[in-house]
């Protein structure tokens, strides 16, 4: 197997901000083990192959630097949990961000 | 009136002689030809989803106001006399992960629950242009992940053709509501295989057109190199009508193509005419045996001999790197989808749980991130997390971006020799609703057929090929073409299902099992 | 700054007796385009809090990023100036984490593949020596919103009740410029990041793509200091400081992060790899809050822009326009202007340089153009308050007073009254000299008409000019550049007042 374990899963879910239940690091991690196990076939692929990444044929699409319409600010906050002096308002904030 | 009333008669029952059973096209002539308004067919559609969306539950909202008022402006138009689009006039039912400023916007999950979107996604402005009548929002797949649209955080939707069965997913709500006879019309979107496997087991059409030639701008992002919008009909003609209203060039969406559309109406329309003449097609040799449903594998072989009898010269393809396809599809979708799906925080929009001045920001985040995704959602996010993390990105993310590469390259050499590829649409016919709920990677095989062309962006489309032997429900045919010649997997599609003709079942099933499913 | 210095165990001296200071600056830039890196929205500072916003600034569901054309030429010409390669192919890559400021909750950036790499910049130290930095990479990424931290301890972040957030600023292109690890600057160091960082500064000026305001956080740098024992190759454990908001702080934390450094080391000490906070009061740094677990960004390619690929003759076109970087162009003037050394530093210090270009390039000879600004309209600025640059006054207009002059239609004292009448704003000084009637009387019998009245008001001293006292002469003069108001050439009147009396 590909040897996931619970607490690699609990690790997971910390980097991807879901607060899980025990219960559900129970069946998250066999399932997600399972899974990845099957995914890990494509390790079979030589490295030589060169990735493809998107299949979109064109480069260099680029925007004319010209001013477009904005929202409003009530539109900007009009799905906001809560807004205060035209901004969102959110819980306080720990740390730096990176 | 007369329609309206029909329809109230006939509520679940047949409805072959209705309004809501007519073709989009036929609506189209008879609403411009002045034969019967868009309020009338409008108003039809919406008394059948009145008479049984509550066994399907095809939709997650509607827009009867909306929908009249957009009516009403098309029959003006039309008196008017003015130049009007080819389905002005036309319902259309829209799947709810595309953005709308009039209706609400939820991609089936909990997080996003009643968020009003203050913008339009380009393929609901094209509707909107091109006269057609939006009917409201359909479900889905949490965020269209899934094969059965069980992950809708507001319930599942229900197979017209057995509503104790799944209708597939993503778009299981678009798919139904067409073949319910709720819509004539629907759009969907595809990142692998959201619209042709539901197309499939609800004996409906539907397209995945070449990867950016349908803007992306406001539908919201699953995996973002492989997300299409594309048409569901019950007809080849229809889904190209629709497939041309939202089609083309967006400047809003960078991976669009500066191209102009492949001619699709054109080519239905020269389908149909049943001659497929000098056209090869290649049957991809991987996509048959163990886990084929033997119903489905002789409704495919007869269509098959079909496109032979319509002159096409059919040959077999091998495509040996198509069994890296699931593999690389469950490890790019999540690493994309981890990283697409970061923005629902509770910080701007939608769902916040845990503020009460206590849990800080990053707390409040994960809180509302926990109640308001579903156990797929999630363990997508943690699978997409782990396959980008330092310690496993060559691994897995970067071994499925050269799993790609060898795909695309079987599809370049096999459209070398052949004009279009088929395989069966799905492996098996629509399996009972919770049947794969708790097996995922069961739940994942439904999606076989359908990915590679999503990971090589090709185009791709599912066609009714008649019910399975088996159980007497619907199968459906894939073909698929190399990219930006959509047309001629339409012209294909389009001369199989006119020799196919009407079958031996009615195109819209009796709701038979309606009763028990309310 | 010395007490500074003190404030830190070591001097930057006794540091270098036993330590080699290893140096790495990141400095970020915002362009200034006229729109967001990847939406239509207006890229300005100090507006109403999210009136500058979009679905695609604000990461809503479904919006798409589309790429800002000038800020990619921005980014190559940048890379020229910086003497980087132009990457044939590259593109954006996400680099994943979550903060509230950053709507998307990653931010579109660019990782393997920068656009322009491998440069480096000649910066002149101030000993008029230079020191080469050797440039990593510059990339294009987005800024991020701003927050307000709200209650606890006056808008600090720790401590606050909650925070707003305005996203007028998210999505402003950000140039990132990160350099090769610099060592062997010993105890300049800190100077040679002082220098580095101005001169970076210098030529984004002269290329024009952004306002580099420290104080505005348009430039922000970021200092990485390490200290390796002499002699030895491995380089040690690096903190990175962020907050460095002004020139001079650069070289402040630089200078303290190597003491620190020291201090810590020699008393067996070991250095924790983390980010600190200037702090411009102290002139110190804080550790910031250490990151819960190694930060693991998760970048992968940008699935929803295509790749670049800059064209060669695109490239070479944008070479052949870039400006005489700033400290060549200075070299060049002082020596076509014959300037010595103190006579340029105050064209610099006062922000004149390029008003007396600009004045000479309008056709003023270089003395008169340089002693205008730096001395009459200096002064001018002073009283009024404002910088020479904000002087109501263009260098095309002062060139014309000063050929005003020279053509003699102006004497110096008339020419600096139609300069007040410039910055009075009495339009062009063609119209100043015709609204004032400040031309010089240069009708020769009126001239003469009025030397004769003068010479018959005080035929005593008529006598003593025509007995010879020519030095006589300057009384008569006197009276007459009165009588014409000031506006007669003063010369031209005394050899008058000389012919009448022979
Ligand atoms: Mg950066
Ligand atoms: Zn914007």
């Amino acid at each position: 197997m590909s040897d996931i374990t619970r607490d690699d899963v609990a690790h997971l879910a910390r980097l991807a901000r879901l607060a899980v239940s025990d219960e559900e690091l129970d069946v998250f991690s066999s399932q997600i083990d399972a899974i990845v196990d099957t995914v890990s076939r494509v390790g079979e692929i030589p490295d030589d192959v060169p990735p493809t990444a998107q299949v979109v044929p064109q480069t260099n699409v680029l925007r004319r630097d010209v001013r477009e319409p904005s929202l409003s600010n009530a539109a900007a906050l009009s799905g906001a949990p809560a807004a205060e002096e035209g901004r969102f308002r959110v819980p306080r904030i720990l740390g730096e961000g990176a | 009136m007369s329609d309206t009333r029909d329809t109230q008669r006939s509520g679940a029952g047949p409805v072959d002689s209705d309004l809501v059973s007519l073709d989009a096209g036929e609506l189209a002539r008879r609403i411009h030809a002045g034969e019967v308004s868009s309020v009338e067919v409008t108003r039809a559609h919406l008394e059948r989803i009145e008479a049984v969306d509550g066994g399907i539950h095809a939709f997650l909202h509607l827009d009867a106001e909306g929908a009249l008022a957009a009516a009403e402006a098309a029959d003006r138009a039309i008196a008017d006399g003015g130049p009007v689009s080819p389905l002005a006039g036309v319902p259309v039912a829209v799947k709810d992960n595309l953005t709308t400023t009039d209706m609400p916007t939820t991609c089936g999950s909990r997080i996003l629950s009643g968020w009003r979107p203050p913008y339009d996604a380009t393929v609901v402005k094209r509707l909107r242009a091109a006269g057609l009548v939006p009917l409201g929002k359909t479900n889905l797949d949490e965020f269209a992940m899934g094969s059965s649209t069980e992950n809708s955080a507001f319930g599942p939707t229900r197979n017209p053709w057995d509503t104790t069965r799944i209708p597939g997913g993503s778009g299981g709500g678009s798919s139904a509501s067409v073949a319910a006879g709720e819509s004539p019309l629907a759009l969907g979107s595809d990142t692998g295989g959201s619209i042709r496997q539901p197309g499939a087991v609800t004996g409906t059409v539907g397209v995945k057109p070449t990867y950016g030639t349908v803007s992306r701008y406001g539908l919201v992002a699953f995996s973002s190199s492989l997300d299409q919008v594309g048409p569901c009909a019950r007809s080849v003609l229809d889904a190209a009508l629709l497939h041309e209203v939202v089609g083309g060039h967006d400047p809003c969406d960078q991976t669009s193509v500066d191209a102009p559309l492949p001619p699709v109406v054109e080519a239905a329309l020269a389908g149909a005419r049943g001659d497929l003449a000098g056209v090869r097609v290649g049957v991809v040799a991987e996509f048959s045996g163990e886990g084929y449903q033997p119903g489905v594998l002789a409704a495919f072989t007869d269509a098959v001999r079909t496109l032979g009898e319509l002159g096409a010269e059919v040959v077999e393809v091998s495509c040996p790197a198509f069994s890296y396809a699931l593999p690389a599809y469950y490890l790019i979708a999540p690493s994309e989808a981890s990283s697409n799906l970061a923005r629902f925080d509770a910080m701007r929009y939608g769902l916040r749980v845990g503020d009460d001045g206590e849990h800080a920001a990053d707390e409040v985040m994960s809180l509302t991130r926990e109640a308001g995704f579903g156990a797929e959602v999630k363990r997508r996010i943690m699978i997409g997390t782990h396959a980008l993390s330092a310690g496993s990105y060559d691994a897995l993310y970067g071994k499925a971006q050269k799993a790609r590469t060898l795909i695309v390259r079987d599809f370049t050499a096999a459209f070398e020799t052949c004009d279009v590829l088929v395989s069966p649409t799905t492996p098996t016919t629509a399996f009972p609703l919770g049947e794969r709920t708790d097996d995922p990677l069961a739940m994942y095989l439904a999606d076989l057929c359908t990915i590679p062309s999503n990971l090589a962006g090709n185009a791709a489309l599912s066609v009714p090929c008649g019910l399975s032997a088996d159980d007497g429900l619907p199968v459906g045919l894939q073909v698929m073409a190399p990219a930006l010649a959509d047309d001629r997997a339409y012209r294909v599609a389009a001369a199989y299902e006119v020799a196919r003709g009407a079958g031996d079942h009615p195109r819209i099933p009796e709701l038979r099992a309606l009763e028990t499913s309310r | 700054m010395t007490a500074t210095v003190e404030s830190a165990p070591y001097t930057v001296e006794e540091v270098c007796e036993q330590f080699d200071p290893v140096m790495g600056l990141e400095v970020h830039v915002e362009l200034n385009t006229a729109t967001k890196m990847f939406c239509g929205c207006a890229n300005a500072f100090g507006a109403e809090p999210n009136t500058h916003v979009c679905p695609v600034c604000l990461g809503l569901p479904g919006a798409l990023p589309r790429v800002n054309g000038t800020a990619v030429e921005s980014a190559v010409k940048i890379g020229l100036a910086l003497n980087c390669h132009v990457r044939e192919r590259s593109g954006f890559a996400r680099k994943n984490y979550f903060y509230p400021d950053m709507p998307k909750n990653f931010q579109i950036s660019q990782y393997e593949d920068p656009i322009v790499f491998d440069g480096y910049l000649d910066v002149p130290l101030d000993d008029g020596t230079t020191w080469r930095v050797e440039i990593e990479r510059a990339h294009m990424e987005e800024d991020t919103g701003k927050s307000l931290h709200i209650g606890g301890a006056t808008g600090r972040i720790h401590g606050a009740d909650y925070s707003l957030l305005d996203y007028n600023r998210s999505g402003v292109p950000l140039i990132e410029i990160v350099t090769k690890p610099i060592v062997g600057a010993g105890v300049r160091a800190p100077e040679v990041a002082r220098a580095y960082v101005t001169a970076l500064r210098d030529v984004l000026r002269g290329l024009g793509v952004s306002d580099v305001r420290m104080d505005q956080g348009s430039m922000r740098c970021d200092a990485n200091v390490s200290l390796k024992p002499k002699g030895t190759e491995e380089f040690g454990t690096r903190t990175e400081t962020k907050n460095v908001n002004s020139l001079r702080s650069v070289e402040r934390a630089v200078r303290y992060e190597m003491g620190r450094h020291a201090g810590v080391l020699l008393s067996g000490g070991t250095i924790r790899q983390e980010t600190r906070h200037f702090d411009e009061q102290s002139g110190t740094t804080s550790p910031g809050r250490p990151k819960e677990t190694f930060a693991d960004y998760r970048f992968f390619p940008e699935p929803d822009l295509p790749p670049l690929e800059p064209s060669r003759d695109w490239v070479e076109t944008l070479r052949a326009g870039l400006p005489e970087r700033p400290w060549e162009r200075r070299a060049r003037i002082q020596t076509e202007w014959g300037l010595s050394d103190e006579e340029l530093r105050d064209l610099v210090n006062a922000d004149a340089l390029d008003l007396v270009a600009d004045t000479v390039d309008a056709g003023a000879p270089p003395e008169a153009a340089r002693s205008w600004w730096v001395s009459y309209l200096a002064q001018q600025a002073n009283t009024a308050g404002v910088t020479l640059p904000e002087l109501a006054i263009t260098p095309a207009q002062v060139a014309r007073v000063v050929a005003l002059v020279a053509e003699g239609t102006l004497t110096n004292k008339l020419a600096r009254q139609v300069v007040d009448g410039v910055l009075a704003g009495e339009g062009e000084p063609d119209d100043v000299v015709a609204g004032r009637g400040l031309a010089v009387v240069s009708d020769e019998s009126a001239l003469t008409a009025a030397v004769d009245e003068a010479l018959a008001a005080q035929p005593d001293i008529a006598e003593k000019i025509r007995a010879g006292k020519t030095k006589a002469a300057g009384a008569i003069v006197g009276a007459v550049m009165k009588a014409t108001r000031g506006q007669a050439d003063a010369a031209r009147v005394q050899e008058l007042v000389l012919e009448r009396c022979r």
